[in-house]
């Protein structure tokens, strides 16, 4: 009854059987074993479960895993180039972007899809491009910063500006 | 970063490094070795009778290991769900609640037999196969009409709908009333809500193969309280249950009390001898989870044509739910609460708890003090309306000023500045610019409201000659151990546990900078029943830094003080001429001589000790306030209603808030700025919606229960004054709760004040583009 499915994950190949009915999320979390993508409703609307799929976001929760057969997917544990963390981590934890953390894995890889098509978006665009994802512990005020921080060091090319701060404060 | 200078330091959080890269480990993250899948089968009707229930075809589906029904769990589970006095100690009746339903349902969502299997998608499938006959009974859904006599019955046979009816009386209400020149009354709804912490709740438990013990793993705001829970239900000793949360996403009270779900899974596991999970759906939330507010207040104050308010009467109708929450009658201290900031000769509060066919309610961010702050912010605003004077001018005149000060119903607010906050939110607005481009804007048919919100709050729970009436018993201190190992790394233990407030950084904080050392070599545990104090009291109320910092730097002292004392004997020099700076232990007066923390601490596990001292470096320490804390400020919204749409644009909010010392600005900060989400969220949007005929939920996903996104919330402007409490040696006070306790005053305010032209004097939440495009409407018939 299973299906065999081969994806790229995090820049692993990964090949399993699944359920034709199992989610992208599911299998990420119970067959990979990569339980940073979370859920956090079932009518795919908080984008807790974002994960990127060939370079899209998308919510996992409303993708098979048998439709992302062949794909590459990169998940929240993919973002880090070992301990160096991408820049939208980076400034998630610079700017107090998350309080209890569920929704953030979500908003990272929401974030890095908009910065990848818009480098140095207005408010008005990261308020737009994250409209998909909820957070019910921060009113957003964080996050927004949070993007915005790492949309400059990105385009700077600073990632490390953090550390520095982190000692000084 | 010098350590002295911790307290006050925005140091970055230290959860975050695990959250950011998805190593979080929230409850559904880690699952035992053969753990299997729990489905909960749940009552579509919110009132019904059983006629009879067939597992049958269930049972034979494939993967199903067990089907479980009332009678089953009844073999197993003594005793019914606690339901705490919380302050409102005489109700009329208390609804029984065995944790699942095996004769009448209550409320939709209600769980009536548990599938266990293989895996989750068998358990659903069989779930979809018991079959339950229900013979529909009459729902009561308004809560109005459920005081009426010949309404139907929340539970059938029950002589009315009425949980509690009591009433408070503080200060010379009659009196207030004879002196009255102008008496103003309005109805203000409390709409329910529902709490949407992003993580649903998640129950794992795991028996112990060898030892007999039980291991439950949830998302829990207080683990100690769920193992005395379901320990005595389960009949087993609190040393023989295990409750362990770990990383929590996101509570806002409604992971306090315990849930049907936290006894049928554990009681499933025992039942199966497997480890045995549960998962919640948001859909399952919407219905299962514990919704806030659900009040209505009628009310009226009386005041002097100069602005002096003198007394209040008001009745809260609460809307309980199918059975009395744990923490339930918490809400009622909205009543305790109705005085807010000023003073007042008398007030009388009527509390009456209705029971509904809806899941209970159960505190929500603020609990009680949101309601008590909307009901008399808003009664000041119509009371300015109606004098002709201006809102601010009115809560001046009408400011506690000397403190200590007691409100009438005895509450003793510690300290507070009110009149500066306000000063200090309105000079940000620049208030009297606002007021003429207000009036400038009408001119031109624009409708500018600016809303006021002068809120104080209690929290801090609590002292205990208060609080052990609050739970029947246990008083809600705090303890916390502190450890020093040899090398002089420091392990604290806290029965608090977060859901986000970041007590990680915060309680280490306070530890390293009584113990002189870097935050880097003291770990902060909470959450795990089996480490720490014998009991923890949990996180909720605020209460977690006034209580729960303060017990762990009680234990530090301690630590430092028995490290003061070796370093004396090690030193050769009297006890008293031992200092302690910078981290290090020397004798006044030659500096040269001196030990370091870790080598005290390594000397504490050593021969050589002064006479009669024990090994070891570690201290215990409970921590029982002498009063609550109360924070206040001053929120200020500027806000513009499109009268063709009804539509509310917020311009600005600017939020002066005061939580006495602030240990971690940053932190601070992001609680009043998620606080503030929230309250803006009911003033706006969010609502729980039945209906009114059939009582089935309408809200029941996040399409319909209107969760505000990013687009829809403004960025707030912060600032603080500090009035430090004396009534802990931090001077703090609590912060989790002041921005959603403010908010929904401030909002409603402007609204209602941007309506002003129109005649409209109240305005109900959510404030919805339809409900004032309706308003406006009406006004606007001849
Ligand atoms: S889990 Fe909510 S959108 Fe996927
Ligand atoms: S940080 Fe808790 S939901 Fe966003």
């Amino acid at each position: 009854m299973g299906e065999r499915v081969t994806m790229t994950i995090n820049g692993m190949s990964h090949e399993d059987e699944v359920e034709p009915r199992t989610l992208l999320v599911h299998h990420l979390r119970e067959t990979v074993g990569l339980t940073g993508t979370h859920v956090g409703c079932d009518t795919s609307q908080c984008g807790a479960c974002t994960v990127l799929l060939d370079g899209d976001a998308v919510k996992s929760c409303t993708v098979l895993a048998v439709q992302a057969d062949g794909a590459a997917i990169t998940t929240i544990e993919g973002m880090a180039r070992g301990d160096e963390l991408h820049p939208l981590q980076q400034a998630f934890w610079d700017e107090h972007g998350l309080q209890c953390g569920y929704c953030t894995p979500g908003f990272i890889m929401t974030a890095a899809k908009l910065l990848s098509d818009n480098p140095n978006p207005t408010d008005d665009e990261i308020k737009i491009g994250l409209e998909g994802n909820l957070c019910r512990c921060t009113g957003y005020v964080n996050i927004l910063k949070a993007v915005r921080t790492a949309s400059r060091r990105m385009l700077s090319g600073s990632t490390a500006a953090s550390a520095s701060a982190r000692s000084s404060e | 970063m010098a350590v002295s200078q911790l307290v006050g330091a925005r140091v970055q959080r230290r959860e975050d490094p695990r959250l950011i890269t998805g190593h979080g480990h929230y409850t559904d993250d880690g699952e035992p070795r053969g753990c299997t899948a729990l489905q909960v089968v749940r009552s579509p009707h919110p009132h019904a009778l059983i006629r009879s229930l067939d597992t049958a075809r269930a049972v034979a589906a494939p993967g199903v290991l067990r089907v479980l029904v009332g009678a089953d769990f009844r073999a197993v589970l003594r005793g019914t769900m606690p339901v705490t006095p919380s302050f409102v100690a005489d109700k009329r009746q208390v609804p029984e609640r065995f944790p699942i339903a095996d004769r009448e349902v209550v409320y939709q969502g209600e769980p009536v037999a548990v599938v266990v299997a293989l895996s989750r998608t068998a358990a659903a499938d069989a779930a979809e196969l018991v079959d339950v006959d229900y013979e529909p009974l009459q729902a009561v859904v308004d809560p109005d009409r459920a005081l009426e006599a010949d309404s139907a019955r929340t539970h059938a046979g029950a002589p009315d709908n009425v949980c509690w009816d009591v009433t408070y009386t503080g200060g010379d209400v009659a009196a207030a009333f004879a002196e009255a020149e102008v008496v103003i009354r309005e109805r203000i709804g409390q709409q329910r809500l529902a709490p949407t912490a992003m993580e649903p709740r998640v129950v794992i438990a795991e028996p112990d193969p060898y030892g007999g013990r039980l291991t439950i793993r949830l998302g829990s705001q207080n683990p100690h309280f769920i193992r005395l829970f379901v320990s005595q239900a389960l009949g087993m000793a609190e040393t023989q249950v295990r409750v362990v949360s770990r990383d929590v996403g996101g509570g806002f009270g409604c992971k306090i009390s315990p849930y049907p779900e936290d006894y049928l899974v554990p009681a499933a596991a025992r039942l199966l001898g497997r480890p045995v999970r549960w998962v919640e759906t948001r859909s399952e939330a919407m219905v299962g989870t514990s919704h806030g507010r659900g009040q209505v207040y009628d009310v009226e104050v009386a005041a002097k044509r100069d602005g002096t308010l003198l007394g209040m009467r008001l009745t809260q109708i609460l809307d309980v739910g199918a059975y009395c929450g744990t923490f339930g009658a918490f809400q009622a201290v909205a009543v305790y609460m109705a005085p807010g900031a000023y003073r007042w000769r008398g007030v009388e509060g009527r509390t009456v708890g209705v029971l509904t066919n809806k899941v209970p309610t159960d505190p929500y961010r603020g609990a009680g003090r949101p309601e008590g702050t909307h009901l008399v912010e808003r009664m000041v605003d119509r009371l300015a309306g109606e004098l002709g004077m201006d809102p601010a001018e009115v809560r001046r005149r009408n400011f506690a000023e000397a403190f200590p000060f007691t409100n009438p119903f005895g509450l003793v607010y510690d300290s507070g500045d009110y009149g500066r906050t306000l000063a200090r939110a309105l000079d940000l607005v620049d208030y009297p610019a606002l007021r003429h481009r207000q009036a400038a804007l009408r001119l031109q048919g624009r409708y500018l409201g600016i809303g006021l919100s002068t809120y104080v709050e209690i929290c801090g729970l609590g002292p205990s000659a208060a609080t052990a009436a609050a739970t029947g018993g246990i008083a809600l201190v705090e303890g916390a151990q502190v450890r020093v190992f040899p090398t002089g790394s420091v392990a604290v233990y806290v029965g608090t546990h977060a859901q986000g407030q970041g007590h990680d950084t915060t309680f280490a904080q306070i530890a390293a900078a009584t113990l002189g050392i870097p935050i880097e070599q003291v770990e902060l545990h909470h959450g795990d029943t089996d480490e720490g104090t014998g009991f923890g009291y949990g996180t909720y109320g605020s209460r977690s830094l006034s209580v729960g910092g303060m017990a762990i730097r009680g234990a530090t002292i301690k630590v430092v003080e028995k490290a003061r004392r070796l370093a004396a004997h090690l030193l050769e020099a009297d006890e008293a001429d031992v200092i302690f700076e910078g981290g290090r232990f020397a004798v006044r007066g030659s500096p040269a001589a001196s030990r370091s923390f870790a080598e005290v601490a390594l000397a504490a596990y050593g021969p050589d000790l002064p006479h009669g001292m024990e090994q070891g470096l570690e201290a215990v320490h409970y921590f029982d306030p002498a009063n609550f804390v109360w924070p206040f400020g001053a929120h200020v919204c500027v806000a513009e209603v499109d009268a063709e749409t009804g539509q509310v644009t917020i311009d600005r909010y600017v939020a002066v808030d005061d939580c006495g010392t602030v240990v971690n600005p940053m932190i601070v900060d992001g609680q009043i700025q998620g606080g503030i989400a929230q309250g803006i969220a009911q003033a706006l949007f969010e609502e729980v919606v039945y209906d009114p005929d059939s009582g089935q939920l309408r809200t029941g996903t996040l399409l319909d229960y209107l969760v505000p996104t990013m687009s829809e919330l403004p960025v707030p402007e912060l600032s603080r004054t500090v009035t430090p409490s004396p009534i802990n040696a931090l001077g703090v006070k609590g912060v989790g709760e002041a921005g959603t306790i403010a908010a929904s005053a401030a909002v409603i305010n402007a609204v209602s004040d941007a309506l002003q032209p129109f005649g409209i004097r109240h305005v109900d939440m959510p404030a919805s583009p339809d409900r004032l495009w309706r308003l406006i409407q009406e006004a606007r018939r001849p």
